[in-house]
């Protein structure tokens, strides 16, 4: 596996087709780039008419008012966890789903590690950045050991199975 | 009782696999002590002064015989053959090895038991009223409820990484014995007058450094409603609960800094999102989860017991009969509380003997049901009234006929600065040698209903601020110190404690606790005013004149 | 570190990883239960160096956030240390 295949998404890993270019950096002409809320919203206009897919990245913290009328022309949102503790992005993750009905890639950035990686698929993201060598491991060989029964719907409905008996009852698949 | 099925028993296995395997990799070095201590919180192990504890939870204190038998077994095996009852409804073991945590786990598991979510920053064992189910003036079983708030919050994918601790408890009679206005979200049952049943919502009650009692949000939420009103709060308090501050991060904090109206305006635009949606509360699965609780088969007996009414005539039995015993829904029966608090010893504390004997007298005399109180004791919720003078005996014999249920010896206290890493001062040998002083127990009953509470820091742990007598252990200059705080109440009088003025040495404390109650015997209007009511109408005057005139 | 006019010797403690056990470095390196075994650090710099040895065991999984102690006679100073090293002061059952 090549080092820079760092995104886990559909249950493999790929490299990163996305840029992220700093905030003083002009936007390169093409090509996917994703920015943070302030600039995502100060060159909005920009980006749309720009040839690439169009990303924001948003910090523990930042909400995703003001983004949240762009979703149909953005591609990807990527959430940082600054360290795993802080348990926004989760949050954040949900009301982009199920409140405002977001269908592209929702990435997991930062300390993403393997004991919340079920967590993480629950709340509705898609695609884990990981850095951490271990994760990687254990994502790659299939090796988590996790909680597959759950006594909650969460944001992951598609891909997991109702009941039995209790309403609220999902299981990974 | 609830009875695990399939799924239950799955989800619990899977939970044990998965500590073990993050055991593992803490004990190879594959994963920092940063990295695991979030998630051995999340199961319950804190590394205390001594050893690793292990905080066990007993959902809404409910207990079988043969999980209090198991929990004795594993006080034997792998503790010092004692465990400790918590105000929480829950039970530690303080001497614990990490690497036997994975089995003691799977012991657990097999009498559907576990440590899930006993810790950490994350929804904490749902606590119940520890009469519910056998209360005489509950309008429903709030452990339905509250096991329906134990299955959501069960690692709630969005909400285990909150700001803080998060704890919900649940009553459903009039008089309040959950403390549900010092808790993160208390839920406080009613029938309305169509015969509904709902909630009055408190939240953000808490103790600790900053104690506050709840605001009420709700005065009634339908009872199908329940799981997406606490989802609204959740999800705000995630959002923006603070993280900056460990000390300013629990919902209290930001129902203060927000206000009362402008939260409850946040937190009804979010359940406006939520309701009637995925989280809505058919009732079936209410009737479902219900029937687990349904009575035992109880007899048809008459309301008057000869043989309990006999036995009065021996004032000991007399004396348990009225402070132990209390009215049951079903005539001819009865609610024991078994004192975790014989004189002298550390509340809350069973030896694995005596958990045995309790589970034993449970299965013959209590439809093989127990419950745990947050007041650290035991209860046995469906005693047959003939039955109770034999009970007394039985208990008598393990030592734990104390007939102080409600009285002053019967203390609340933290593990204090003998087990707890984060205590400044012992909290255990002052409750200790205040059940000595008070030991007589007529004096007892002259004092009457008086709740002292003692913490051993200012995290609260021991309920101080909502004693009548509340006792604050502090550090200064290395010496131990003890506030007194008079006037708290947990119940549905809430109030917080006010310190009464400087504190005292380790020496003077109990002495000082003394001049309290002497203060107030001598000014009560008449034997039927309880130290709480007295404290109302006078004051901090003639007590702090009593404790600190020279 | 205390400046060394007023600096009390010193010995690392913690607790053991595997059994949590209360243990303090001695001068072989070895973590043992009994702190009037434990290495003294005399001076601050020796305070120092014993730290960093304690931290490196930290680091090794071999125990968990050690720190320095003042240590008189051969025990601990404060009370919650003294606490550590001989146990609870309340056990089961009467005090007197």
């Amino acid at each position: 596996m090549p080092d820079d295949a760092s995104i886990f998404r559909n249950g493999t890993f790929h490299a990163d087709t996305w840029t992220f270019p700093a905030d003083d950096v002009p936007l390169p002409p093409s090509g996917d780039i994703a920015v943070g809320k302030t600039r995502f919203l100060a060159e909005i206009q920009t980006l749309r008419a720009r040839n690439g897919g169009i990303g924001v990245v948003l910090n523990p913290g930042e909400d995703p008012d003001g983004i949240v009328e762009h979703l149909d022309r953005i591609t990807l949102v990527a959430l940082r966890f600054t360290k795993y503790s802080d348990g926004r992005p989760y949050s954040v993750a949900r009301l982009l789903r199920d409140r405002h009905g977001y269908k592209g890639e929702l990435r997991a950035t930062g300390d993403v590690l393997r004991d919340q990686v079920i967590f993480m698929l629950r709340a509705g993201f898609d695609s884990l950045d990981v850095a951490h060598a271990g994760t990687r491991e254990a994502l790659r060989t299939g090796s988590i050991v996790g909680v597959r029964h759950h006594y909650q719907p969460a944001s992951d409905e598609a891909r997991e199975a109702v009941g039995p008996v209790s309403p609220w009852r999902r299981r990974s698949v | 009782m609830y009875r695990y099925d399939e799924f239950d028993h799955a989800f619990v296995r899977e939970r044990v696999a998965e500590f073990r395997d993050q055991v593992a990799r803490r004990l190879s070095g594959e994963m920092t002590e940063d990295q695991f201590k979030p998630l051995r919180l999340m199961n319950g192990v804190y590394l205390q002064l001594h050893a690793y504890m292990l905080r066990i939870a007993i959902p809404y204190g409910t207990l079988s015989s043969k999980q209090l038998r198991r929990l004795a077994h594993i006080g034997r095996v792998y503790d010092k053959g004692s465990g400790h009852f918590t105000t929480r409804q829950n039970l530690q073991f303080n001497w614990i090895k990490l690497a036997d945590v994975p089995q003691i786990l799977e012991e657990l598991a097999e009498v559907e038991m576990h440590a899930i979510q006993t810790s950490g920053n994350c929804i904490r064992n749902v606590t119940a009223d520890h009469f519910a189910g056998a209360a005489a003036d509950e309008v429903a079983d709030p452990r339905v409820y509250a096991e329906i708030l134990r299955q959501w919050s069960s690692l709630h994918p969005e909400f285990s990484f909150l700001p803080r601790k998060f704890k919900l408890a649940v009553t459903a009679a009039p008089h309040d014995r959950a403390a549900v206005q010092v808790h993160d979200i208390g839920l406080h049952m009613k029938v309305d007058d169509k015969g509904e049943r709902g909630f009055a919502v408190w939240v953000g009650g808490g103790q600790g450094r900053t104690p506050m009692v709840a605001k009420k949000v709700r005065d009634f939420l339908p009872e199908a409603d329940l799981l997406s009103y606490c989802e609204a709060i959740l999800r705000i308090y995630n959002l923006e609960g603070r993280r900056d501050n460990k000390y300013k991060a629990r919902i209290k904090i930001l129902v203060h800094e927000t206000g009362e109206a402008e939260i409850t305006r946040a937190i009804e635009a979010e359940f406006a999102e939520l309701q009637g949606k995925a989280l809505t509360v058919p009732a079936p699965e209410i009737e479902r989860i219900a029937r687990y609780f349904a009575l035992p088969d109880l007899e048809t007996l008459r309301a008057r017991s000869e043989v309990y009414e006999t036995a009065k005539r021996d004032p000991a039995f007399a004396l348990f009969a009225r402070r132990n015993v209390h009215a049951h829904k079903v005539p001819g029966y009865g609610i024991v509380t078994i004192s975790l608090k014989p004189t002298g010893a550390p509340p809350g504390d069973a030896t694995s003997e005596q958990m045995e004997a309790i589970a034993d007298i449970a299965e013959r005399y209590s439809s093989d049901e127990l419950r745990v109180s947050h007041e650290q004791n035991l209860v046995l919720p469906h005693v047959k009234l003939d039955d109770i003078p034999v009970v007394f005996a039985q208990l008598q014999k393990i030592g734990l006929g104390d007939a102080n249920a409600g009285f002053i010896t019967d203390i609340i206290a933290c593990p204090g600065l003998d087990f707890c890493a984060l205590a400044n001062a012992r909290s255990i040998p002052v409750a200790q040698r205040l059940s000595e002083r008070f030991e007589d127990i007529a004096r007892q009953a002259e004092i009457g209903d008086l709740k002292i509470k003692i913490s051993g820091c200012i995290n609260a742990c021991g309920h101080h601020h909502v004693g009548h007598i509340g006792i604050l252990g502090v550090d200064r200059k290395g010496e131990e110190f003890y506030q007194i705080t008079l006037g708290g109440s947990g119940d549905e009088t809430c109030s917080i404690g006010e310190i009464v003025g400087p504190g005292f040495s380790s020496d003077g404390i109990v002495d000082a606790v003394e001049t309290v109650v002497d203060t107030y015997l001598k000014l009560r209007i008449s034997a039927d005013e309880p130290f709480l009511a007295a404290y109302r109408r006078v004051g901090q005057a003639p007590f702090k004149e009593a404790l600190y005139a020279r | 570190m205390a400046k060394k006019k007023d600096f009390h010797p010193v010995a690392a403690t913690a607790n053991d990883l595997r059994s949590g056990a209360v243990v303090f470095r001695e001068p072989d390196g070895r973590w043992g239960t009994e702190a009037r075994r434990a290495e003294i650090a005399e001076t601050p710099e020796d305070a120092e160096r014993l730290l960093a040895r304690a931290k490196a065991d930290h680091d090794s999984c071999i125990v968990v956030e050690p720190v320095l102690i003042e240590m008189a006679e051969g025990r601990p100073v404060a009370l919650r240390e003294r606490i550590r090293d001989t146990g609870p002061t309340a056990g089961i059952g009467r005090t007197a």
